[in-house]
This record gives C-alpha cells, sequence and structure tokens, in this order.
C-alpha cells in the first residue's frame, strides 16, 4: 500500500532505505489498474520509469493534467481534435518536473480544453469522484485530484484559470495549489485564458505542494509572462507559528449559503487557538467576478483556440464539443466591432476595480479565507445544460485568479454520510505563497481533516 | 444596452470563429448566449467612470530576448509536420482560400 504514502514520506523512507521505488511503482500501478476503469482518472499511461534516487523527486510517479504537452506522450487536453496530438516538445513545467527527477506515470482527464468544472465536457467521459462514486470530481483539473485522493500516483499537477486546481481538489479533499500568475510558467500548457493561467500541485498534504511547488516554479525564458524572480524554498513556510497574523474571513454573508456557512465556521476557530486575529471582512459582491470572469475568459479563448484546425493537427473544428463552441463563439463576439467595448474593456474595468478591493483588504489583513466552492462536490450530470455552470462553483475563487494571485485549497470538513469534503480557499498578496502555505499547514496539522494525516 | 442575441448574429459569429453549427444549434446557442450575457450585462450595473482597464497583472513590460537563433529550440520541418492532416514535400497542405465562392 505504498501508494497511499504521501510524497515527503515517500521521499524520506527512499532516503532511509525503508522501502524501494520498484514497489512504489508497483503499488501505484496496481493501484491504477484497479481502479481506473472504474473512475476514468488517466488517459494516458506510461509504465516505465528510471530510479533517479540522487534526485529530489527519486523517479516517483506523478501524475499530469493532459493539457501539458509531453514529448513522447500524447496530449489531449481531452478534446477530440488532440485526439491523435504528440507534442514535439516538452512544457516547461513537466520539463521541470523531469529535471528533478519526477516521472510522468500518466496524463489524467480534465474538462476538454478546461473548459468547465465538472469533468463532464471531457470528450472521453467523466471522471467520479473516488470519495463518492456518485459526484463528480470538480474541475477541469479532476482528473489529477480524482488520482491523488485514489492513490493513483504519489502527487499530481493540474493547471487553473479560475479554480480549476482549488475547486477539483476541494471536492476530491485533496490539496490544491494556485500560485501567483507567472509563477509558473505557461510554456507548453495547451491555453485557454492566457492571462490567468497557472499551473500548480495538486497533492495530498501542503507540505507536498510546498516540495512540488520548488521544483516547478521559477523563471522561463520560454514565457514573457514569466516571473523574473526566482522563488525561495517553500517548504521554509512549513511548521512556522501563525500568531498574531491577520486573517480576513470574506463572502461569510452570501446569500444561499447560509447552511455550508454554518459547517465551516467552526472550522475558523483553529486559527483563533493558533494565536492568529480572525475577522469577517467585506469584499465586493463576487457576482460581479462572474461576469468579468467570463468575458475575460472567453475572450481569451476565443483567441487562443483560433490556431487548432486540420492544418496543424489532425482533427478539424468541426470536432469542438458543445462547451468549447460556446465559449470560442460568445468570445468572439464579445472581442468584435462594436460589442469589445460594451463587454471587453468594460470586463478589463471592473476587474480592475475587484483587484483593488482585494489590495485594499491585504492593507488590512495578511491572507483572506473563504470556502473554496459553494457546496460539496455535486451529482453525476449536474454541469450539463447549465450555460454558466463552471463560473458559479467557481466564483469564490475567480477574484485572486483575475488578479493573479496565489491560493490554496485544503481539506477543512467530512460529511460523514457521504464521505465528501469541504475546500477552505486561502489566499494571499501578489508573490506571498509563503504566506498561504504557512497558514494552510498550521490548519491542517491542528486539525483531522486531512486523511493522509488522519486515517493511514 | 441590452443586446438580443437571435439566430441570424449566431450564423455570423460561427462563420467569424470558424465554426460549423447546425440549423438546430443557431437556436440553442441564442438562447444560450443571452442567458449568459444576461449575467455579464449586470456589470453595467458597477460605476466604471474613469477606471482604468486591466489586460494583465504582471507589471512586466517589453520583454524582449536577443533576436538569436535558438537551435534547442526549433523544429525540423518534419517534426512541424509531424501532427498535420495532410503535408505534400515538405509542407502543410490548406484548403484555397483566396478566389473561392
Amino acid at each position: 500500500m505504498l501508494n497511499k504514502l504521501t510524497l515527503k514520506q515517500t521521499i524520506d523512507q527512499l532516503d532511509n532505505k525503508k522501502i524501494t521505488l520498484e514497489d512504489i511503482w508497483a503499488d501505484v500501478l496496481n493501484a491504477i489498474k484497479n481502479q481506473n476503469d472504474k473512475l476514468n482518472v488517466y488517459l494516458a499511461l506510461n509504465k516505465n520509469f528510471k530510479p533517479q534516487l540522487n534526485k529530489p523527486l527519486k523517479g516517483l510517479p506523478i501524475a499530469v493534467k493532459d493539457n501539458f504537452c509531453t514529448k513522447g506522450l500524447i496530449t489531449t487536453a481531452s478534446s477530440l481534435l488532440l485526439k491523435d496530438f504528440m507534442p514535439q516538445f516538452e512544457s516547461t513545467v513537466t520539463q521541470k518536473l523531469k529535471d528533478a527527477g519526477g516521472e510522468i506515470v500518466g496524463k489524467t482527464n480534465m474538462d476538454a480544453w478546461a473548459h468547465g468544472s465538472s469533468t463532464e465536457t471531457s470528450q472521453y467521459g467523466r471522471t467520479l469522484n473516488p470519495r463518492n462514486l456518485e459526484h463528480l470530481p470538480g474541475g477541469s483539473s479532476g482528473g489529477s485530484a480524482a488520482a491523488v485522493a485514489a492513490d493513483m500516483c504519489i502527487a499530481s499537477l493540474g493547471s487553473e484559470t479560475a479554480g480549476s486546481v482549488r475547486q477539483p481538489a476541494a471536492w476530491c479533499g485533496v490539496v490544491g495549489l494556485k500560485p501567483t500568475y507567472g509563477r509558473t510558467s505557461r510554456y507548453g500548457v495547451v491555453a485557454m485564458a492566457s492571462s490567468t493561467d497557472s499551473p500548480g500541485p495538486i497533492t495530498k498534504t501542503v507540505e507536498d505542494a510546498a516540495i512540488l511547488l520548488n521544483h516547478i516554479s521559477g523563471p522561463d525564458p520560454l514565457n514573457a509572462t514569466s516571473t523574473k524572480k526566482e522563488s525561495p524554498d517553500f517548504t521554509q513556510s512549513l511548521d512556522k507559528s501563525i500568531k498574531n497574523l491577520k486573517i480576513g474571513i470574506i463572502y461569510h454573508n452570501l446569500p444561499g449559503l447560509e447552511k455550508i456557512w454554518e459547517l465551516f465556521e467552526p472550522q475558523l476557530e483553529v486559527f483563533k487557538k493558533l494565536g492568529a486575529q480572525v475577522e469577517l471582512a467585506n469584499a465586493m459582491d463576487p457576482k460581479h467576478a462572474i461576469g468579468v470572469y467570463t468575458v475575460v475568459q472567453r475572450s481569451e479563448v476565443s483567441s487562443n483556440l483560433a490556431r487548432f484546425d486540420d492544418v496543424r493537427y489532425q482533427y478539424g473544428r468541426d470536432t469542438f464539443g458543445n462547451e468549447a463552441k460556446k465559449r470560442i463563439m460568445l468570445g468572439t463576439h464579445t472581442l468584435s466591432k462594436g460589442y469589445a467595448d460594451q463587454y471587453y474593456n468594460l470586463a478589463q474595468q471592473v476587474r480592475t476595480l475587484l483587484i483593488k478591493d482585494y489590495e485594499k483588504l491585504f492593507k488590512k489583513y495578511d491572507v483572506l479565507i473563504s470556502l473554496t466552492s459553494p457546496g460539496f462536490a455535486k451529482k453525476i450530470g449536474a454541469s450539463e445544460g447549465e450555460a454558466m455552470f463552471g463560473e458559479l462553483e467557481d466564483k469564490l475563487v475567480e477574484v485572486s485568479s483575475l488578479s493573479g494571485m496565489p491560493g490554496i485549497s485544503i481539506p477543512c470538513y467530512r460529511d460523514e454520510k457521504t464521505n465528501l469534503y469541504l475546500g477552505m480557499n486561502i489566499m494571499a498578496p501578489m508573490w506571498r505563497e509563503d504566506l498561504v502555505i504557512q497558514m494552510a499547514d498550521a490548519f491542517e496539522k491542528n486539525t483531522h481533516w486531512n486523511s493522509w494525516r488522519n486515517n493511514d | 444596452m441590452k443586446q438580443k442575441i437571435d439566430k441570424t448574429l449566431v450564423k455570423h459569429i460561427a462563420q467569424l470563429a470558424q465554426i460549423p453549427i447546425s440549423v438546430q444549434e443557431e437556436k440553442t446557442l441564442a438562447d444560450n448566449f443571452s442567458e449568459t450575457l444576461r449575467v455579464v450585462d449586470e456589470l453595467q450595473q458597477v460605476n466604471t467612470e474613469g477606471v482604468e482597464l486591466t489586460h494583465q497583472v504582471t507589471g512586466l513590460k517589453n520583454i524582449t530576448r536577443e533576436d538569436e537563433i535558438n537551435e534547442k529550440n526549433m523544429f525540423t520541418q518534419q517534426q512541424a509536420l509531424a501532427n498535420a492532416s495532410r503535408a505534400h514535400n515538405g509542407f502543410f497542405v490548406v484548403e484555397r482560400v483566396i478566389d473561392v465562392e
């Protein structure tokens, strides 16, 4: 059952020669064999690995979302248009993962082109939530979150445009870290919305997320919007006191969230016990974030997906599924002559106001905390026929995405009857992943909600 | 300004976006777009007078590189064509787009 170990545990136990890499791989591949037909997590598998015990990630099996271009491993972004697409180059993030000794065990299912928050728009079928098979894993990085929850990998990579790392992490009861925009390179990631796309780790613990972020982040000359700054060592933010840190709790009085708030509010007590100052704070109504995100994202999608046709790829634009068609077309409209002022420019103005609102709050608070998602994982089929399923599910994280700020989702409640989890979303100012990790690690280690620290 | 999305406009957008759609889809997409834009239209309640636009959040400006060939980051002709549906003598084959009806 070595597949149930965390990244940190496998690294430590390999160092101490208590276990072997071969045994870890055998257990992970076995977990995949036993569960993949049912859960539909992996679209492609790689069973060949090289032990790299002198490197930090040792040759451990890492799951990677199928929108990272991987040389020699088909990359579909869960779309039919890219069904046979064999990348001729490697994304920077997966290259860094490999350089650190990580091995890709497989490519995980997602919403097609990352358009959605359920995996139900995948053109290869939905993924099921390993915590409860009647429910969805969330998305778009639903396959990566499910791979972690089902111990079908040691850790995984996802990518977030607005919620696509944090929301599936919340729904699957795992940890999802969205770095500051530009901290992780977008080079070689099938683009969705270029102004917010951020690759990030989805892992079993906060500690694991910090370790992976250390290896995948940093400047990239191949991505002009990537940071010029080297990353700090994020593991330095673990096991640190949070005494006297100021926490602003936002989105605590939204209509429709009363019942979920009752479950969430008591979880904040632990921060007070640890000496942090916790206050209710008021942010701008997230309904405006929905409007802004919808326009910005569809506009950027229409531009990014213009390059996909059967000239450079094998299949044509008639293979786009409904969701991609809708997003490309609406984005074409919001950018077209005569409408750009009314939609696109107005959205970019309100985006400025949303960012300023958070900046103002961050003058008073070190971190902002909210629920990650407005509820538990929804049932299979929930996204079908909904015009804005993703936007509504992701409304509580959209501002931090539109502003580029980092955030993490960690498990903060488990419903005993359904075995489903709630996620807590911890956000910090630009480049302050250290605060996000510090706060999340303190919560995780002083509560019993993380199933890898609890049951195993 | 509220704007009605009808089948004619959907057909026009589909043409701009190069997305083939069926007659049935014209109607469902028109309804879907109208529903989405109703939410977007709420942005008009926000006072944005004099507010700047945010196109990007990095603050980076004019990121350039030396104008040098990076052979490590180049495709061979064969690699460039590796995923094409049709190639001929080392070139992409494309549909004619000029002088067509």
